[in-house]
């Protein structure tokens, strides 16, 4: 009799168990929501670039934070020069440059090229950052700037020369979109005022947009292409556009950047605005970047 | 009638007590470490999401792949990028149970040996575990602690030729959360 009566509750107890236990089994499911009642983030892209520069000119990255990169960039000769310049691996036109990460979106540097012997400081400015998430933004946006001085001696000491005569002015608007893990366009409206040019005809200063992306082949190899398209039109009509198409080769702590290019010089005043190579005609120089990032300054979570 | 009514109570009363018991934090801490024969790689992780369920012993982590801060810019780079694929795989998770969670009183003030059981999910691919870890009650909440080791193979993260030797098969994963009562807002 006492079965009886206490198996409608045993059933009652095994069906409210069950039903229990699949609560507990979607229990960590619902313990997952949990971490959701936050306002949603931001998510910001990084790695627009492999690099600091695209191939010759500036990309949207910087430094990191903290991080010292020496720059050496090596332009050899060109190609057309034929067997005995060795195709323009005899000559060589050098750069030796340092950049630095003074926070997450400032870094400086200074450099020195051997073309007319010309010594430039930069800055380069991160002003707005490519995100998905709370704060929806389709572009990278940086400025880079710089200041070239050329020291070679003056050629006619009977005039009076002036310093400022050495100097040159660069001011880019760098603009990126990532558009996927592969692909990474940027264009780049550029600035450049020269203190002193060669005549009266020469422009002072120069206009030009840049267009450049990077194509990844595999998680460590690039193809790069960048191309100057000069506005000013007494610059566009005596000189080439620059045009480079280049690899980068990423290991450990290096970057190898390696390209051909129209352009013998290696700062933005020297290869945007007085490019003299035709590629039609083989003027195409080898080149290659070595990039080395030293970490000055440990993010906090090591500095114990 | 009444032993009816007092059974439907009783069911009740536990039913409601599968919700109270949750502890949580935003802020937990995981490193890893790679001892490889030609480098060391170290990485922290100080925004991990866990919560403990006291009452079932039901436990999950959620850790954001990016948030993992590595001493090199370029290293962390190639992690997100190459390794782990954060892009396509933002998050690892655990979703587990405390398995002696009944021998363990989480009221009581002390420290207690655990063994956790779950599905642990990196890069996309979820994998059985078992581990053991320590709970310390205290009256500041419950510290839960533990170390152990996971093969890159396992969860398809493939080391190039070119750095082989700099990575380790095994990583040394290191975890150590604050769990707060959850307040609902």
């Amino acid at each position: 009799m006492k079965m009886r009566y206490l198996k409608p509750h045993f059933l009652l107890s095994i069906m409210i168990a069950f039903i229990m236990s699949s609560f507990s089994s979607v229990a960590q499911d619902d313990m997952m929501d949990l971490f959701e009642d936050e306002k949603p983030s931001t998510d910001y892209t990084y790695a627009t670039f492999k690099t600091t520069r695209i191939s010759l000119g500036q990309s949207v990255e910087n430094p990191a934070n903290g991080n010292l990169i020496f720059d050496i960039q090596h332009h050899f000769g060109r190609l057309n020069e034929g067997a005995y310049e060795f195709f323009g691996l005899d000559q060589a036109s050098l750069r030796l440059g340092l950049q630095y990460g003074i926070t997450d979106w400032l870094s400086i540097g200074i450099g020195r090229s051997s073309f007319e012997k010309t010594y430039d400081g930069s800055v380069k400015a991160k002003i707005i950052r490519q995100s998905k998430g709370a704060v929806n933004m389709p572009v990278s946006i940086s400025y880079f700037g710089n200041i070239g001085i050329n020291t070679l001696k003056f050629t006619d000491t009977t005039r009076t020369n002036y310093f400022s005569s050495r100097m040159t002015f660069v001011n880019q608007l760098l603009i990126a979109r990532k558009f996927s893990s592969a692909i990474s366009i940027q264009l780049t409206p550029t600035f450049i005022h020269r203190n002193l040019v060669e005549t009266i005809a020469d422009d002072n200063d120069v206009w030009a947009l840049g267009a450049g992306g990077r194509f990844k082949l595999s998680n460590r190899i690039s193809l790069n292409l960048e191309y100057y398209y000069v506005l000013s039109k007494q610059t566009a009509k005596d000189f080439h556009d620059s045009f480079t198409v280049g690899f980068d080769i990423e290991t450990g702590g290096h970057v190898f950047q390696l390209f051909f290019t129209n352009s013998r010089g290696i700062v933005e005043q020297h290869f945007i605005p007085r490019t003299t190579g035709d590629w039609l005609k083989g003027d195409i120089h080898f080149g290659f970047n070595i990039s080395r990032a030293f970490v000055l300054k440990k993010p906090k979570e090591f500095s114990n | 009638m009444k032993n009816l009514i007092i059974t439907a109570l009783i069911v009740l009363i536990a039913a409601f007590q599968v919700n109270a018991q949750k502890f949580i934090t935003k802020n937990g801490k995981i490193s890893f470490y790679s001892d490889g024969p030609l480098e060391k790689i170290e990485a922290h992780n100080s925004q991990v999401n866990s919560a403990l369920n006291t009452e079932t012993g039901a436990i999950v982590f959620k850790v954001l792949m990016k948030s993992f801060i590595f001493e090199k810019a370029l290293m962390q780079e190639h992690f997100n990028e190459n390794y782990v694929e954060s892009d396509k795989f933002p998050n690892a998770t655990l979703k587990g149970n405390v398995v002696n969670s009944s021998e363990i009183d989480f009221s009581q003030n002390g420290t207690y040996g655990a063994t956790i059981e779950g599905d642990l999910t990196i890069h996309g691919i979820t994998k059985k575990v078992r581990e053991e870890g320590t709970f310390t009650v205290s009256d500041d909440g419950i510290h839960g602690e533990s170390k152990f080791f996971i093969k890159l193979a396992d969860y398809d993260i493939s080391i190039p030729g070119a750095v082989t030797g700099k990575i380790a098969e095994e990583i040394e994963i290191s975890v150590d959360v604050n769990l707060a009562p959850y307040k609902k807002k």
